[in-house]
């Protein structure tokens, strides 16, 4: 409390008791928005793991770690969590170093720089959705361009998107497309972050050409957004869920299930909310695992402060 | 062994001409510094040197072999950044090694893991490690080598810099404003070492510079450019008593030498608001007198001014005066016992030294004076 | 010589670069071709992209005579406009509290905003779904927008930004008279354009392409969002029509495409600047 108290004859409260009620004020509206809408439910999804709720059914009873323990032998389960692994592992590592590559390629000189950006940023931006259903007609096995194309070529002709053995790669194909040009645009915005005097520097000291560059400054100064870009990449090809809904709806035969598919039927045509609850939780894990991975252990190595 | 030559460079951006038809030496362990304002091309000129940025005429020598077609790899030269250019992801003692490196071990050597595997591989390491050490001590940075650069403070990245540039003994040092990132006092003790680290290489130095001071302290010789050209590469007591150009003579000291109309008349006699002045030009027609405020003194006779205001130096004033006739502003360097006060709308009267008066025409160019006998300030 | 340095020579990069670009484009041009083919050239599957009869009318027609086009549009630039201006409503306020005030659990709060960032928005998914078909509210405007009215990344995004604004603003405009309130939409809002537009432009590209939520709280046309739109269009009608279908993706997918194109640089240094931020 301020010793001014009282002598002044309009503000009642000091400044800093004023600032505070400003403080709350302006933060109140947000708060409770964030409470309903963000912290609440969250709780509450925790809390239904725990739980064998069902809509419709009779009241929910608690049990435990029992829908956990059911993940471990649930076959479905099993299938989906290989196949989101499978897709990440290939959607991921290929979005990186395809958007590296790509963002090298399309800065390496002038013309057609916009241009170019542009193209390859087009899916990010286009209603995923419309863009599954233009890929479905285009991998259709019969009437499809690109079959088409291979059976001119006197190549085979795979049914894409309903065979069991190539779903998947179909799906992460078409994921690459879609996250590609997200990645190449973080890139560029790491490499016009570079210093240029640094590839002079470089050229002294005795680069001779591309290689040489991109080992001594491009790539070490880009650490810190291709670990932001790595990190991103993973979650972003966890969060599938689009193309397998328009396109697959998990199938042939579970082989295109994946993660938050899985978690969206148990929930909202199942209604086994406690289960879908359960493997939501396990999503949010592996997502807050990565997080750390990027905080805890790989910062450290590419912020050179 | 030759130096630095370079020889009718010429480079256009877009419509701009950043330089034309430059010509320029520095012999094998000689320091040139490369003066001008921001903008005149000096910089631009380095790079080229550098090979960081290509002529679009001219040829580039560097210890005698022509070199214009070569990468900047391959042409034997060093530079120290404005900025330092120092690579943040490497220690110090990487950020020195970098030229040995990157031409001492072959790129398969410089491959992670694989490299220390490689049989020659340590013993090259071993001479690199060597070096560093050596290049490291005279710049006291032995402390610091296992730091990386964010961790320095800015005098300490500048010695980095210099030790990267000086660690692979080139035939020509290339320095492009080292010191103008560094605080005053740094700056005046810096100044030094990079005069005592030239010494010790012995190469062809050019040192970029918009700060003249640093031009004419350090240098063996001062070339100034404006413009995009190199107008006077002397020496820099000559730079500073005897150039050719008024637009040197108005770039180098501070105060900026004074210049005054004149004009010649048919016998030759220069005549400012029509006194006399002493001095006697080949020709008649207009021509600038420029005089540096040391030569101006107060005398009886001379050049009318009404003063304006005195500045005490410590050394010195400096008497801020209006030239009478005209208007022009006067600057005169007095000695600091010499005249007491003068109060503001004073008028007295300047008289100079004949020999230390310069006459420029009208293109600028500088011409040769002489004396009018005694007659002057008739 | 570049600096950042041309691993090929321009010519091989344009090259390239431009082989790369068809396989990228080639789904929207199949796309565009295929919605002005007539059903037997589709299934001809000839490899000519201009069709030899034109059908674009009859494909198109049918898509806008099935389906309430027009309505899912609409759909969506309410939810997506609704979603932006609730957003801005509640961040741009709370981003300055936690920049440039100080008052007892601004830390909390922080630390509060930091942890929602983690939090993919899947997760409280299923108990708003409960509550939102407990009180009655699936298929609303409000159920589409409520979920996403509070974004901790824009609050996270201002306060960054706020930071970086002269606090020499704030005392001036308090000489002025002004309370925190007027404060935040006199002299901190105009101040916050560039923030705003980019958040903007990542907001609503989110939600615009959005397939989960709707899916999980929309049923029917009424409320139904483009994304929403093509799904049931692609169910309920198409079949095997993909002329027809075609021609539906491209009206869902033209807005925000043509959006981008007039407005590329903006696109792609919002979607690039809120990205690293994230």
């Amino acid at each position: 409390m301020s010793l001014a108290l009282g002598t002044a004859a309009r503000p009642r409260l000091s400044a800093g008791a004023m600032e505070a009620l400003a403080g709350w004020a302006l933060m109140l509206p947000a708060t409770i928005a964030f409470l309903a809408m963000l912290l609440l439910p969250t709780l509450a999804t925790v809390l239904l793991a725990f739980t064998d709720y069902e809509l419709g059914a009779a009241a929910p009873a608690w049990i435990g770690l029992a829908n956990f323990a059911d993940m471990l032998t649930d076959r479905g389960l099993r299938t989906s969590a290989r196949n989101t692994l499978a897709y990440v592992g290939i959607v991921a590592p290929a979005s990186v170093l395809g958007g590296l590559g790509l963002a090298l390629l399309v800065e390496a000189g002038a013309r057609g720089r916009a241009f170019f950006r542009a193209v390859f940023f087009l899916p990010v931006v286009s209603l995923s959705v419309a863009m599954a259903s233009a890929w479905q007609y285009l991998l259709h096995p019969t009437i499809g361009p690109l079959n088409a194309e291979l059976r001119a070529l006197g190549l085979p002709t795979p049914f894409w998107l309903s065979s069991s053995d190539t779903v998947l790669l179909s799906l992460a194909a078409i994921g690459i497309w879609e996250n590609i040009g997200f990645t190449m645009v973080l890139f560029m915005a790491g490499l016009t972050a570079i210093p240029r005097e640094l590839y002079a520097a470089a050229a002294v000291d005795g680069a001779r050409g591309a290689w040489d560059r991109f080992r001594l400054v491009t790539w070490p100064l880009l650490g810190p957004t291709t670990l932001f870009v790595v990190v991103i990449s993973l979650v972003r090809a966890l969060r599938v869920f689009d193309t397998v809904a328009v396109l697959t709806q998990g199938g042939p035969n579970k082989a295109s299930e994946v993660l938050l598919w899985t978690m969206y039927q148990e929930g909202f045509t199942y209604l086994r909310l406690g289960y879908s609850a359960a493997i939501t939780l396990v999503f949010l894990v592996v997502v807050l695992a990565l997080m750390a991975l990027q905080t805890r252990v790989l910062d450290r190595r590419v912020h050179y402060g | 062994m030759g130096g630095i030559a370079v020889a009718g460079i010429g480079k256009r951006f877009g419509a701009t001409t950043a330089l034309a038809e430059v010509t320029l030496e520095v012999a094998a362990g000689e320091f040139v510094a490369l003066v001008g304002p921001s903008g005149c091309g000096k910089t631009t000129l380095m790079r080229i040197i550098a090979g960081i940025e290509r002529p679009d005429a001219g040829q580039v020598r560097i210890g005698a072999r022509d070199v214009t077609p070569l990468r900047p790899a391959d042409r034997d030269v060093a530079m120290v950044f404005q900025s330092y250019a120092l690579y943040p992801h490497l220690t110090v003692r990487q950020n020195i090694a970098v030229p040995l490196t990157m031409r001492g071990l072959p790129a398969w050597h410089r491959l992670p893991l694989a490299g220390a595997l490689l049989p020659g591989a340590r013993a090259a390491r071993a001479r690199i490690a060597q070096e560093v050490a050596r290049v490291a001590e005279p710049l006291g940075l032995s402390a610091l080598l296992d730091r990386r650069p964010a961790q320095l403070s800015g005098g300490q990245r500048q010695r980095v810099a210099l030790a990267r540039a000086v660690i692979r003994r080139p035939a020509a040092f290339l320095m492009d404003e080292p010191l103008s990132n560094l605080d005053a006092a740094l700056r005046v003790q810096t100044r030094r070492e990079i005069v005592e680290i030239h010494r010790r290489a012995g190469a062809a130095t050019l040192y970029v510079t918009h700060d003249q001071a640093e031009a004419l302290t350090m240098a063996d010789r001062v070339a100034v450019m404006l413009g995009g050209r190199i107008l006077q590469v002397a020496p820099p007591e000559a730079i500073y008593a005897d150039p050719v150009d008024l637009r040197v003579a108005a770039f180098i000291g501070s105060p900026r030498i004074n210049t005054l109309a004149a004009e010649a008349d048919a016998g030759g006699q220069v005549r400012v608001a029509g006194l006399a002045t002493g001095l006697r030009a080949r020709a008649p027609g207009p021509v600038t007198l420029a005089l540096r405020p040391e030569a101006l003194r107060p005398a009886a006779q001379g050049l009318p001014v009404a003063a304006e205001h005195v500045e005490f130096l410590g050394d010195g004033l400096l008497l801020h005066a209006r030239h009478l006739p005209d208007g022009a502003p006067l600057v005169a360097r007095l000695d600091p016992a010499s005249p007491g006060r003068v109060a503001p709308g004073e008028r007295l009267a300047l008289e100079f030294d004949p020999a230390r008066a310069l006459l420029f025409g009208a293109d600028g160019a500088r011409l040769p004076t002489a004396p009018a006998g005694v007659a002057a300030y008739a | 010589m570049t600096p950042r340095g041309s691993l090929l020579p321009g010519a091989i990069r344009l090259l390239v670069l431009a082989l790369l670009g068809l396989v990228f484009l080639s789904p929207y041009l199949w796309m565009a071709a295929a919605s002005l083919k007539p059903l037997d050239e589709i299934f001809r599957a000839s490899l000519a992209l201009w069709p030899e009869n034109f059908a674009g009318v009859e494909n198109y027609g049918k898509v806008l005579a099935r389906v309430p086009v027009a309505q899912y549009l609409w759909n969506g630039v309410i939810v997506c406009g609704g979603i932006l201006f609730f957003q801005l409503l509640f961040a741009v306020p709370a981003g300055y509290a936690l920049a440039k005030l100080r008052f007892p659990g601004r830390d909390i709060a922080f630390g509060a905003v930091m942890l929602g960032l983690l939090v993919p928005p899947h997760v409280p998914a299923l108990p708003l779904y409960v509550a939102f078909s407990e009180i009655g509210l699936l298929n609303s405007y409000a159920a589409l927008i409520a979920p996403f009215a509070i974004s901790v990344f824009a609050i996270f995004l201002f306060r960054q930004f706020f930071r970086a604004l002269p606090d020499e603003l704030l005392h001036a405009a308090r000489l002025d008279g002004m309370g925190e309130w007027s404060i935040v939409w006199r002299v901190i809002l105009p101040n916050a354009w560039p923030a705003a537009t980019a958040f903007g432009i990542f907001s609503v590209v989110a939600h615009w392409n959005d397939l989960f939520w709707p899916l999980i709280v929309v049923q029917g046309h009424a409320r139904a969002t483009p994304a929403l739109g093509v799904l049931q269009f692609r169910s309920e009608e198409a079949g095997d029509d993909f002329g027809a279908m075609m021609a539906a993706a491209v009206l869902m997918t033209l807005p925000l495409v043509l959006a981008f194109l007039l407005a590329q640089r903006r696109f792609v240094e919002g979607i690039a600047t809120t990205g690293l931020k994230g």
